[in-house]
């Protein structure tokens, strides 16, 4: 581990500054558990560290009806599960908040870092992706805003420029008769990498779909968004056979790798299964919704 | 899992103690709990230097040069070392207690000397003023490699036209020395009966081929080591290790130094398993503390402990049993090939003496292939090359039972070795518990109990380890508050400081408190062999019972002299001095120790043994698996672990040692591997993908001792530690074949190779 400047910026447009001023010799701090395990391992090197954990607008968590939920790039999960109003309208959240790492990480990772490391294998992108979360961006010209389905590029990389620094995610407000739900697969039961992970969400209309989105972890190089797989849903009856038919969908979509955690043949028929069990968890969550 | 009605842990005894048997606290217990414990990465001195290691990138290569100059010009760097910094060992063979090793092959993988044989082999160490100043200084060494193609695995290995690892490496064969230049350096045969007569007699013949992948022993502290060559010449070393007189008698020889130039004092130890016998770095740091004038401390990173020292042998065996159609065995056939890594010394010869050693059969053969590949250097793992074995032979006695209709314990009852039977290998057993074992399984609760549901199944098998005597030495004095004591040269890696004690309290009439027992330097106390082969309860502990006795003995005649009589009027009970002629004087023991020092000389105890009577060990495993069809992941139901301890001296540690066995064969079956690519880079060496189970992996292991007491041990102790490992693969994949009807013939059995069975088993091609 090399020695890095560290500075600790108290409003987004002093970390945008300190961003664009060092470029590509900076790296963003929020919860440290990927940067902290990269720079220790060599993987990554960074002359300057820019800890974000003290700007108000990555640490709030906020709910409102009218304008859905908003969760600030750096909140550890351990404040989304904790969270009354998540754990009401977001259980799909819950799963992922809890599910990554193990307790004590829970208290330092978050979801803003979770989609920024842009691993392939990250477990809070799928359920964002089928959650039709979106993410805003401070950057010198401004903000704008990206869905996240469009945020990671390949592993490792986003779509944040020199000088961009990610605020917020935002989810809509769930929709009537809504479900989602992640699951992953892991060799062990907890501490792991997955193998493949599906994260999806429903809306249901008297035994029907109304709608549906699909998205895969561990599968291609960035998180895969399976349109087709939710869209071959929509309008049809809540049936095994349904269901079936996006879970296949998801297992021609998926585009894996052969290596230490699994192989290509493998990868493809956990997203057969992991699709079909999350759908089934999902409208579940929506029947209870009634 | 369901409510149990059974006791989670039993102890099927047959004799009482006053001390032995019973669970007081441990002794190192506060140190522990409290975290003051001082682990070898808490050592500290004044102009202490931290150093660090460059490894090869590549798993076969010649090294062409070495250039450390713009590493020596870094302003914070003390001192670079490589290979050549070594006094060239020539052909010298050392015997380091498993055996004589070529000193070279030693002092090369500690530094490579020409070629580099396995990715992680270190080539060069820095010492500087920080750990992070080290670091960079090692990309500042310029390595040229000429780059050789890998071979990795035994069957390669062992062809024909296979790349040599060692061109100068000829292959012993039947004991022999041959002219072949081969990876295979040793070939043995162990035969006994006719092996061919045994198979025409037999009804049934099952055979089956196998491989286990390498696994790493896990432990959770690192490597370390503090190293000081003082200005008189004489080094002293702070080592987590197994063995400080074999650090000490390594390091003295690869340095070209007498012994006695060498003090090791053991630190705390954060596990070991076998794998913190070898030497890594200590010699390492020893030369870079001559260098640089200071004391230098060197941590493997987790990394470093899995790509740069040993783990146990990945192997491939072929099994051949043949029966009678009522299930007496008539013949049995082993062919066993394991990866001895970069240098000879595959953990083979034992995997030979355990393979069947649990069944009583006329007829068997054995060959043994010792075989180098460019992976780490190999070491002992818990029992090690027995648990490979056993996945095989319990693996096809399983299926033998199961193709004559017998139950398998039944079959195992009615082969089960027993007092008198000779091993294939040699040795007749004397008093073991191997029947009393397989009978302690087929009476358990857990045997009969239902088990409902799909996709799940039960297993069992045993297994079997030998267990060590080999030297140890032990110092006892007698304070005058009437506590003693105790000096070891065995470091505590399960709770021997206790059990231990426990040995020389039951001796003295003391409760385990009054014991204060003390691991100790080399210089402090006689000759003690590692800590290993489940021998320190044993061998230290009869070593204790000895220096026990000399105290008791001393003790004796002290009380004779203030009675004024002669030393056989005295006797020693239950603590107590009295007069054998009914009078009424008496004396505890400690109102005599208050007096050792108006009364004479002061009383110290002492004993040195190399103990012949060494007791193996059996033991077996129940398991219940549920195994979903649909991802091939291995969920366990219920484990029961049984084990003969002979008599269990802290029944507590007995059950942490069967539940840690249990846990690490569990891991081993399941999904620890060494995942190579093809140029032989270990893909997961880290935590996070060599995969050992968590808590949350695990049910309960349940325990049950069994005691069948050792005759060559007072109290009849079994040394414990190992045996335990050896059934869980065995037993693991018998429950996954009886839940879901594959038979799986490879570890891990992770869920890619189990759902590949089940793909297979309904032929399935997408």
């Amino acid at each position: 581990m090399q020695w890095f400047e560290y500075a600790r910026p108290g409003t987004v447009d002093e970390a945008v500054r300190l961003l664009s001023e060092h470029g590509e010799k900076a790296c963003v701090l929020a919860g440290g558990t990927d940067i902290l395990v990269q720079l220790r391992g060599g993987f990554r090197a960074a002359e300057w560290v820019i800890d974000v954990k003290e700007i108000p607008a990555l640490d709030e968590i906020a709910w409102d009806e009218a304008s859905g939920l908003t969760i600030g790039a750096a909140v550890p999960c351990y404040r989304i599960y904790e969270d009354e109003d998540v754990k009401k309208l977001y259980p799909g959240l819950i799963d992922v908040a809890s599910l990554i790492g193990g307790t004590q990480i829970q208290g330092r990772a978050s979801l803003g870092g979770n989609l920024c490391n842009a691993a392939p294998s990250a477990d809070a992108v799928p359920i964002m992706i089928a959650l039709e979360a979106s993410c805003r961006i401070a950057g010198t010209n401004g903000e704008r805003t990206v869905a996240v389905e469009d945020f990671c590029t390949a592993p490792g990389k986003n779509v944040l420029a020199a000088g961009e620094l990610l605020v917020s995610l935002h989810f809509p407000a769930p929709k009537a008769n809504s479900g989602a739900h992640y699951l992953r697969f892991i060799p062990r039961n907890e501490m792991d990498i997955a193998v493949a992970g599906a994260g999806v969400s429903v809306v249901l209309d008297n035994g029907n779909f109304t709608s549906a989105r699909v998205a895969l972890a561990s599968v291609a190089p960035t998180s895969l968004f399976v349109k087709q797989a939710g869209d071959a849903l929509a309008g049809q009856p809540v049936s095994d056979e349904s269901i079936q038919r996006a879970a296949d969908i998801a297992k021609q979509a998926a585009k894996p790798i052969d290596d230490m955690r699994g192989t290509v043949r493998y990868r493809k028929h956990l997203c057969e299964v992991l699709t079909r069990r999350a759908l089934h968890v999902a409208v579940e969550r929506a029947r209870r919704n009634n | 899992m369901s409510e149990q009605s059974y006791e989670p842990n039993m102890v099927l005894s047959t004799k009482e103690f006053d001390v032995v048997g019973k669970r007081p606290l441990r002794h190192d217990g506060v140190d522990k709990v409290t975290g003051r414990a001082i682990y070898g990465a808490d050592v500290s001195m004044a102009g202490l230097m931290h150093g660090a290691v460059l490894r090869s990138p590549h798993a076969h290569a010649r090294i062409k040069s070495i250039d450390t100059s713009k590493a020596e010009a870094h302003p914070e760097v003390r001192a670079v070392v490589t290979s050549t910094d070594f006094v060239d060992p020539g052909d010298k063979a050392v015997d380091l207690g498993e055996g004589l090793t070529r000193l070279s092959y030693i002092r090369n993988n500690v530094l490579a000397l020409d070629k580099v044989l396995y990715r992680g082999h270190a080539v060069a160490a820095v010492a500087a003023a920080s750990l992070h100043d080290a670091l960079e200084a090692l990309k500042l060494i310029e390595v040229e490699y000429d780059l050789l193609p890998p071979v990795l695995t035994a069957p390669d290995a062992m062809k024909e036209d296979a790349p040599l690892l060692h061109e100068n490496l000829r292959m012993t064969e039947f004991g022999r020395p041959t002219d072949k230049v081969s990876n295979v350096s040793d070939h043995f045969r162990h035969e006994k009966g006719d092996i061919e007569q045994g198979f025409a007699e037999a009804d049934l013949i099952v055979e089956r081929e196998f491989d286990t992948s390498t696994v790493h022993q896990g432990y959770i502290e690192p490597h370390n080591t503090t190293a000081l060559w003082n200005n008189d010449d004489r080094i002293h070393i702070w080592t987590s290790t197994q063995g400080p007189f074999t650090i000490r008698d390594t390091t003295a020889a690869i340095l070209d130094k007498p012994v006695s130039q060498v003090r090791v004092t053991p630190t705390e130890i954060g596990g070991g398993f076998g794998g913190k016998i070898p030497v890594y770095i200590d010699p390492v740091a020893a030369l870079l503390s001559n260098k640089s004038g200071h004391p230098v401390k060197i941590v493997m990173s987790r990394a470093e402990v899995l790509e740069g020292t040993g783990p146990t042998p990945g192997s491939h065996l072929k099994i051949k049993m043949g029966v009678k159609s009522d299930g007496t065995m008539m013949a049995a056939q082993a062919w066993l090939a394991y990866e001895a890594g970069a240098y000879p010394g595959a953990m083979v010869v034992p995997g030979g003496m355990c393979v069947f050693a649990a069944y009583d059969i006329p007829n068997v053969t054995i060959d043994g292939y010792d075989v180098v590949v460019n992976k780490p250097s190999t070491a002992a793992y818990r029992a090690p090359g027995a648990t490979n074995a056993a996945f095989a032979t319990e693996s096809v006695v399983n299926e033998i039972a199961e193709k004559l209709g017998i139950d398998p314990l039944d079959l195992r009852l009615k082969n089960a070795s027993k007092e008198g039977t000779r091993r294939a290998d040699g040795p007749k057993f004397p008093r073991i518990g191997c029947l009393e074992v397989i009978e302690a399984m087929k009476n358990h609760p857990h045997y009969s109990a239902p088990l409902e549901g799909p996709n799940r199944g039960r297993g069992v098998a045993v297994g079997f380890w030998f267990n060590a005597g080999l030297p140890s030495a032990c110092n006892i004095a007698v304070n005058p508050d009437g506590t003693i004591t105790l000096v070891e040269g065995s470091p505590d890696i399960g709770g021997t400081r206790t059990s231990v004690a426990m040995q020389a309290a039951e001796v003295l009439g003391l409760p385990a408190e009054k014991v204060s027992p003390s691991v100790v330097d080399t210089d402090s106390v006689g000759f003690t062999a590692v800590t290993g082969g489940s021998r320190v309860t044993f061998s230290t502990g009869l070593a204790a019972i000895e220096a026990a006795r000399d105290v008791r003995e001393q003790m004796i005649q002290r009380a004779a002299k203030i009675w004024g009589v002669e030393s056989d009027g005295v006797e020693f009970r239950k603590g107590v001095f009295h007069l054998k002629n009914g009078t009424e004087n008496r004396m505890t023991f400690s109102e005599l120790a208050a007096q050792i020092a108006t009364t004479g000389d002061p009383i110290v105890g002492r004993a040195g043994v190399n103990p012949p009577g060494v007791g193996g060990s059996f033991s077996g495993n129940i398991v219940d698996v549920e195994v979903d069809p649909e991802t091939g992941k291995v969920t366990i139901l219920r484990f029961t672990a049984f084990q003969d301890a002979g008599k269990a001296i802290h029944p507590s540690y007995v059950e942490g040692q069967m539940q840690g066995g249990s846990v690490q064969g569990i891991g081993w079956a399941l999904n620890e591997e060494y995942f190579m690519n093809a140029e032989g880079k270990m893909m997961n060496s880290s935590l996070l993908d060599y995969r050992m189970p968590t808590s949350l992996d695990l049910p309960m292991i349940d325990t049950v001792i069994i005691e069948v007491a050792n005759p060559g041990h007072p109290f009849g102790a079994r040394g414990v530690g190992e045996a335990n490992i050896v059934p869980p693969p065995a037993a693991l994949a018998n429950a996954i074949n009886n839940a879901v009807g594959v038979a799986m013939n490879r570890l891990p059995m992770n869920p890619v190779a189990v759902m590949g069975a089940i793909w297979e088993k309904n032929g399935a091609t997408d």
